[in-house]
């Protein structure tokens, strides 16, 4: 098989002003990988800095009313709240080994860019965040603790204002200041190496659940489920199970207001994308029938996206990973389901992974080991979760807020 | 196209850029007219795409202008087949991979060489992955549809190498680093790229990436043999309109 290629998708299509900079990070990336040390330098640093390993935390409530034994990998313990910290975390040092000083990187959520400005913050470099318009309104926060960290943040205007007018964005920045600037991408999509280089940071996910799960149950799941937007979190925790094809991998993309509405972001659940070439690799895209691409729609930002990882697509063919589609509706009640039974409070992302695994226990054996990845914890959608929920009371405060904050500025 | 491009007495060609469907099919025409009334010896024709990547702001938000206006890639070769029938000089595609993908990429370049396009410039397609690409324009462009490379600052001598032995027509060499549209020092640091570029091809180069003035084509035209005119005929159009786009190219050399 061709370098950077699994089965027939992923490759390296970039401008060719960004050819020797891809073949610089692809060295750094492959001499680091075949470097034990530089693998217990990054468990060294996760451990201490991000609070890994995160647990596996059995869902005694959930199983009990379900008849299942539900375990939660606990990504959303990690520093910043979600599992981005391990990608950052890991690119980070290899940008101290490229000797660069300036990190650039696209987000959606928010999540990948805070967690880069906090790489960026701890490791000395200058950080500049592009976020597509839109997610900029809706994830507020996050761009407030974004800038608060010293990074730069730029919105977006350019196409839909979401993530892949980021991802668009920040590649412009790049081919003008590579040699000062590594790109830090977000997820396991993009040109060879990143789609590799990522699920390969991200494998620390999957390791810890494997040795977890044997640990307390004796044996491997029958099921892991988790949320796939460009797919990093899912490639992270399945690899963990990858041989053993006795364990059903269930990825579950963005439903949003249903695979028949074109309102959704299921790339493989749905029957809507077909095979192209776009930002840097070949997948399966939500495109039309000329080749551009369409708006996407989630309540999750981070799943908001028209491309997939090129490892998942490959996998998906393979049929060795399952992909189901959670919708908007599904995935908020999902939330308030977790919350109130377990006391987690899960990223709408992430809650795709729970919707997605409580709309099938009816389906398996009684009995059955279940691992849900939670990718990220929800205070960031306090926002987007308030207005789901139509809460009155918040909805009180934020007028409150309003007033006093016009009264400040008059 | 080389012996096109060989057989002038012209100091150095201009080659102009526009993107289909921006602001409409319409005022392209009437840019077009007055590009080639006014001189412009080549010229690259953009099929708009969603995802940009190589372009700056200013043409990716005609891009994406085009598109929201209703841009589609069958009208666009259309259009294209009437100005070619129209006018002599040679017309290029310049587009993203994706949208031969869509239309069927060996489809999109027989479509091409039937309706008599001189070249195609696809900047998300690097050389090693382009060898299929590039037998097709030979099968059926019969000698006369080149797959034009890119010579960029930041490859080395080798991958230059690499893209001269692949290469046909002409060389598009990108003076700088960044995306289209910035401004660009035409000094000494371009000529020693320049002279990288000639030892990897004896093609004809032609350079572009923020050509603005007749100062800049004046000093290319000691380095190369086209100069090529993207954004600011694109910004020219904007603000003065269809005229001043022809006033401008009639000035730069």
């Amino acid at each position: 098989m061709k370098k950077g290629y699994f089965g027939s998708y992923g490759g390296a299509f970039i401008p060719e002003i960004l050819h020797e900079t891809f073949q610089q990070l692809t060295a750094h990336y492959e001499t680091a990988r075949n470097d034990p040390s530089f693998w217990a330098e990054y468990l060294a640093l996760m451990e201490n800095y991000s609070g890994r390993p995160t647990p596996l935390t059995f869902a005694a409530n959930l199983s009990k009313k379900l008849n299942k034994k539900i375990y939660i990998k606990r990504e959303d313990l990690n520093q910043t709240g979600a599992h981005k910290a391990n990608n950052v975390m890991g690119q980070g040092l290899l940008v101290k080994r490229m000797g660069k000083t300036r990190v650039i990187a696209e987000t959606g959520a928010g999540q990948h860019g805070v967690a880069t400005a906090t790489m960026a913050a701890r490791m000395g470099f200058e950080c500049t965040i592009y976020m597509g318009a839109v997610d900029v309104e809706r994830q507020r926060p996050n761009v407030f603790w974004m800038q608060q960290l010293g990074a730069t943040v730029v919105p977006v205007t350019s196409g839909s204002q979401t993530l892949k007018d980021a991802v668009n964005e920040a590649l412009r920045d790049w081919v003008g200041s590579m040699d000062n600037t590594h790109y830090v991408l977000g997820t396991a999509c993009g040109a060879h190496p990143f789609p590799e280089m990522v699920s390969w940071f991200q494998s620390v996910i999957g390791q810890e659940a494997r040795k977890q799960i044997l640990k307390l149950e004796g044996r491997l799941p029958d099921r892991v489920y988790a949320c796939v937007g460009g797919g990093s979190n899912a490639m992270g925790v399945f690899q963990g199970f990858l041989d053993n094809k006795e364990v059903e991998l269930i990825g579950v993309e963005a439903g949003g207001k249903g695979v028949e509405s074109s309102q959704h972001a299921a790339r493989i659940a749905s029957t809507d994308a077909t095979v192209g070439i776009a930002q840097g690799y070949k997948t399966f895209f939500l495109q039309d029938q000329d080749g551009q691409m369409l708006d996407t729609h989630s309540v999750a930002a981070g799943l908001d996206y028209v491309g997939i990882s090129p490892i998942l697509a490959d996998l998906h063919v393979q049929g060795r990973v399952r992909f189901i589609a959670a919708n908007d509706d599904d995935v908020v009640s999902a939330l308030k389901y977790l919350m109130k039974n377990e006391g987690l409070i899960a990223a709408l992302e992430s809650s795709h992974a729970v919707a997605g695994a409580l709309g099938e226990m009816a389906d398996i054996a009684d009995g059955a080991v279940v691992i849900i990845n939670l990718s990220g914890r929800g205070d960031k959608d306090i926002f987007t979760v308030a207005d789901a929920l139509d809460d009155p009371g918040w909805k009180q405060f934020i007028a409150q807020k309003a007033k006093q904050y016009a009264g400040e500025s008059s | 196209m080389e012996k096109m491009i060989r057989n002038t007495d012209k100091k150095i060609l201009l080659m102009s850029h526009l993107v289909l469907g921006y602001p409409s099919m319409q005022a392209n025409q009437e840019v077009i007219d007055e590009m080639v009334a006014s001189g412009v010896d080549l010229m690259e024709l953009q099929i708009p795409f969603s995802e940009p990547i190589a372009d700056g702001p200013m043409i990716a938000l005609a891009n994406q202008n085009a598109l929201d206006n209703g841009f589609k890639v069958k009208d666009g070769l259309e259009f294209i087949a009437q100005t070619i029938k129209k006018h002599k000089i040679p017309f290029l595609i310049m587009t993203y991979y994706n949208i031969l993908m869509a239309y069927g990429v060996e489809e999109f370049i027989k479509e091409a060489a039937s309706i008599g396009v001189k070249g195609l410039i696809i900047p998300d397609l690097p050389p090693q992955e382009a060898t299929q690409a590039i037998s097709w324009c030979k099968e059926h462009g019969e000698g006369s549809l080149d797959w034009i490379q890119l010579m960029t600052p930041t490859s080395s001598d080798v991958r230059l190498q690499e893209i001269g032995n692949n290469a046909s027509g002409f060389v598009y060499c990108v003076a700088r680093k960044g995306v289209t549209g910035n401004d660009t020092d035409f000094g000494n640091e371009l000529a020693q790229f320049i002279k990288r570029c000639r030892v990897a091809t004896s093609l004809p180069l032609a350079v572009g990436f923020g050509v603005k003035s007749p100062q800049d084509v004046a000093q290319l035209s000691n380095l190369a043999e086209i100069a090529v005119v993207g954004t600011a005929a694109i910004k020219i159009h904007e603000e003065h309109g269809v005229k001043a786009v022809g006033d401008f190219f009639a000035g730069l050399r």
